[in-house]
C-alpha cells in the first residue's frame, strides 16, 4: 500500500514537468495551425489549417526558402569541415605515441576554447568578415561555428576512438594495411555510432546558433533560419501564425537527429562535465 | 645484354607514385594534426589576440576598410563610469544565482525520481532532453506566445477565473522572472542529465548492503548517495553558472534588455554597444572583461575542488 502511494507521488511529480514541458510546445504547435480569428478567440474547438506553412515557404514576400538554404548550407559545412578535420586530429592523437607535451597542448587549448564565451568572437569576426569580403554570407557563420564545435568533436572523438581496441588495428597491419587504410577501414567504421552522434549534435549546434549567425549577418543574402525567426518576434504586429510556424520547423532536425542518435548524443552532452 | 637496367626503376612513374603515397602514409601522424592546429589558430587564436588589440583602440569601418586608432585605457575609463554596466553587472549576477539555484533543485529531485522509478523511463528521459536540443529562438517564439498580453497562454487560463493578466516582459518588475522563468525552462534538463548519469555510476552494492544492514531509506540517501553524489552535483553547478553568465539568445529576443534596463545583462548589453551603438572598441572590451570574469570563476573552482 505504501509503496503504491510512493510510485503515484513520484510519477505526478515528473508528469507535473513533463506538463511544465510540453505545454508550451503544444500551444505553440496549435497555434502555427490555426487563422488569425481563431488565435483571437482563444478556443480550443477550431478547424486546423495549414495555411501559415504555405505562407511561410511558398508567398513571394517571404524569405523563408532563402533563409532555410542558408541554414542549411551553414550547418552541413560545419559539420563536415568540423568532424573531418576532428577525426583526423582524434585519430592521430589516439592512435599513434605523441609526446605527452603536445598532446596535453592540443587537448589543453581544445578546452580553453570550449570554455570562452562566444561573445569575444563577435567582434573580430565581424572586421574579419568584412575585410574578406565574406560578412553576410554563409560562409562567414561557417568559420565562426566550426571555431565554436572543434573542441567539442575533438573531445567526443578523442573518448570513442580510445575505446578502440588496439589489436584490431594490429591484426590489419598484418594483413597489409597501411597507416591512411587502417584508419578508413578499421578505426572509422568501428567508430561510425560515436562518428554519427558528433556529426549529429555539431549539425544541431549549428542549426540552433543564434548570437553568431546575428551579428554576421544584415540580409536575408546571409541569415539562417533562428535569425529570421527572431525578426518575426521582434516585429511590432506580430504574424502569430506564420512566427509559430517558423519556429515548429526550426525544430523539426533536431528532433529526427536525436530519435536516431539518442544515446550517444547523450554522452557528447554531457561529456563537459564528466572532464570538468 | 639488352635486358632492364636495374636502376631504370627510379625514374618509373608508377613506382615514384608509390614512393611518395608511402611518404604520405608515414606521415600520417604527422600531417593529420595539422589542420586542427590551423584552424584553432586562426578562427581562435587569431580572433582573441584581434579582440585585445580592439579593446585599446577605436575602430571604425568603412566598406571593407578598417580604421584602427590607439586609444590606450580610454575605454576602461570609459567602462568605470558606464551608468548602464553596474545595472548589467548586478541583473546578471541576480540571474545566474536564482536560475542555477532552481535549476539545480529542480533537476536533482527529477533525477533522484527518476532513477527510483522503473516504468515510462525512456519516456521521461526523452520528453526532458527536449529544451536541450531545439533552438533557443524557437523556445523564445514559444514564450513570447504565451507571455502574450491578449492571446497569451497564462493570461487567457488566468481569464478563465476573471482575472486580468499583467503585461509579463513588458512590466519592469516582471521582465528579468519572465526571462530566469525561460531559462529554467530550458536549462533544468541538463542539471537533470548530469546528476542522472552521477546517480546510475554509483555502485550498487553499497544500497544493498546498507539495507541489510537495516538503514531506512532516508538514512540510505542522507548518509550514502548524497556524499557519493556531491562531486557530481558540484560539477553540475559550476557548469550551470558558467553557461548562465553567457546566456543571451531568450533575453535579446524576448525582451532585448528592457523594458528600460530591467533585463539588460552583460552579454545583451555588449551586443547592443557593438551593432546598436556601433562602438567596436568598447564592445570588445565589455567582452573582454566578462571572459577574464569567466576564466576567473573557472580557475577559483579548480582550485576549491583541488584542495578538497
Amino acid at each position: 500500500m505504501n509503496k503504491k502511494v510512493g510510485a503515484i507521488l513520484r510519477h505526478s511529480f515528473l508528469w507535473v514537468w513533463v506538463l511544465v514541458l510540453l505545454v508550451p510546445v503544444i500551444f505553440m504547435f496549435l497555434t502555427s495551425l490555426k487563422l488569425f480569428r481563431d488565435i483571437i478567440s482563444g478556443s480550443i474547438l477550431f478547424s486546423p489549417t495549414l495555411r501559415n506553412y504555405r505562407e511561410l515557404f511558398l508567398a513571394s514576400h517571404s524569405d523563408f526558402r532563402r533563409l532555410t538554404l542558408n541554414s542549411i548550407i551553414t550547418s552541413v559545412g560545419t559539420t563536415l569541415i568540423g568532424v573531418t578535420v576532428a577525426s583526423l586530429a582524434a585519430n592521430s592523437l589516439t592512435r599513434f605515441q605523441w609526446n605527452k607535451w603536445v598532446s596535453g597542448l592540443i587537448m589543453g587549448g581544445v578546452l580553453f576554447i570550449y570554455l570562452l564565451p562566444p561573445i569575444i568572437f563577435i567582434g573580430p569576426f565581424y572586421l574579419l568578415t568584412r575585410s574578406l569580403g565574406v560578412y553576410d554570407t554563409p560562409l562567414a557563420i561557417i568559420m565562426g561555428h566550426t571555431a565554436f564545435n572543434l573542441p567539442l568533436a575533438v573531445s567526443m572523438l578523442y573518448d570513442f576512438f580510445a575505446d578502440i581496441p588496439k589489436e584490431l588495428e594490429e591484426a590489419a597491419v598484418v594483413d597489409g594495411a597501411n597507416r591512411i587504410q587502417t584508419f578508413l577501414r578499421i578505426v572509422l567504421p568501428i567508430a561510425r555510432p560515436g562518428v554519427a552522434a558528433t556529426a549529429a549534435l555539431v549539425f544541431i549546434f549549428s542549426w540552433r546558433e543564434f548570437m553568431f549567425a546575428l551579428s554576421m549577418t544584415s540580409t536575408p543574402r546571409g541569415m539562417t533560419i533562428p535569425v529570421g525567426i527572431s525578426a518575426f518576434v521582434q516585429e511590432y504586429n506580430i504574424r502569430y501564425g506564420e512566427m509559430s510556424a517558423a519556429a515548429i520547423f526550426a525544430m523539426l532536425p533536431a528532433v529526427i537527429l536525436f530519435i536516431f542518435a539518442q544515446r550517444n548524443i547523450v554522452k557528447g552532452m554531457t561529456l563537459g562535465a564528466l572532464k570538468g | 645484354m639488352a635486358g632492364i637496367a636495374p636502376d631504370s626503376s627510379i625514374s618509373d612513374p608508377s613506382r615514384r607514385g608509390i614512393r611518395s603515397s608511402q611518404l604520405v602514409d608515414r606521415t600520417f601522424k604527422y600531417w593529420s594534426i595539422v589542420p586542427i592546429i590551423v584552424l584553432l589558430t586562426l578562427l581562435a587564436v587569431l580572433p582573441t589576440i584581434h579582440l585585445l588589440r580592439m579593446s585599446f583602440s577605436e575602430v571604425e569601418t568603412s566598406g571593407s576598410e578598417t580604421i584602427w586608432t590607439y586609444v590606450g585605457l580610454k575605454h576602461l575609463r570609459t567602462f568605470l563610469s558606464d551608468p548602464v554596466v553596474p545595472v548589467a553587472f548586478w541583473n546578471t549576477l541576480v540571474f545566474v544565482v536564482v536560475v542555477v539555484i532552481v535549476e539545480a533543485f529542480i533537476g536533482f529531485f527529477l533525477a533522484i525520481t527518476v532513477s527510483r522509478t522503473q516504468r515510462l523511463v525512456g519516456f521521461y528521459r526523452t520528453v526532458f532532453l527536449f529544451p536541450l536540443l531545439i533552438p533557443p529562438v524557437a523556445i523564445s517564439t514559444m514564450w513570447r506566445l504565451m507571455y502574450d498580453y491578449n492571446y497569451g497562454f497564462i493570461n487567457q487560463l488566468l481569464g478563465l477565473i476573471d482575472v486580468a493578466g499583467p503585461t509579463w516582459t513588458a512590466d519592469p518588475a516582471l521582465a528579468l522572472m519572465c526571462v530566469m522563468v525561460v531559462d529554467i525552462w530550458h536549462w533544468t534538463s541538463f542539471v537533470f542529465l548530469i546528476i542522472l548519469a552521477g546517480l546510475e555510476s554509483l555502485p550498487h552494492e553499497l544500497n544493498e548492503a546498507a539495507r541489510i544492514d537495516g538503514a531506512s531509506e532516508r538514512q540510505v540517501y542522507r548518509y550514502i548517495i548524497l556524499p557519493l553524489l556531491r562531486p557530481t552535483l558540484i560539477t553540475a553547478v559550476m557548469l550551470r553558472t558558467l553557461f548562465a553568465f553567457k546566456v543571451f539568445d531568450e533575453v535579446f529576443v524576448l525582451t532585448g534588455g528592457g523594458p528600460g534596463t530591467a533585463t539588460e545583462l552583460i552579454s545583451v548589453y555588449a551586443y547592443d554597444v557593438f551593432f546598436t551603438q556601433f562602438r567596436l572598441g568598447y564592445g570588445a572590451f565589455l567582452s573582454l572583461v566578462t571572459a577574464v570574469l569567466m576564466l576567473l570563476f573557472v580557475l577559483v573552482y579548480r582550485r576549491v575542488n583541488q584542495t578538497r
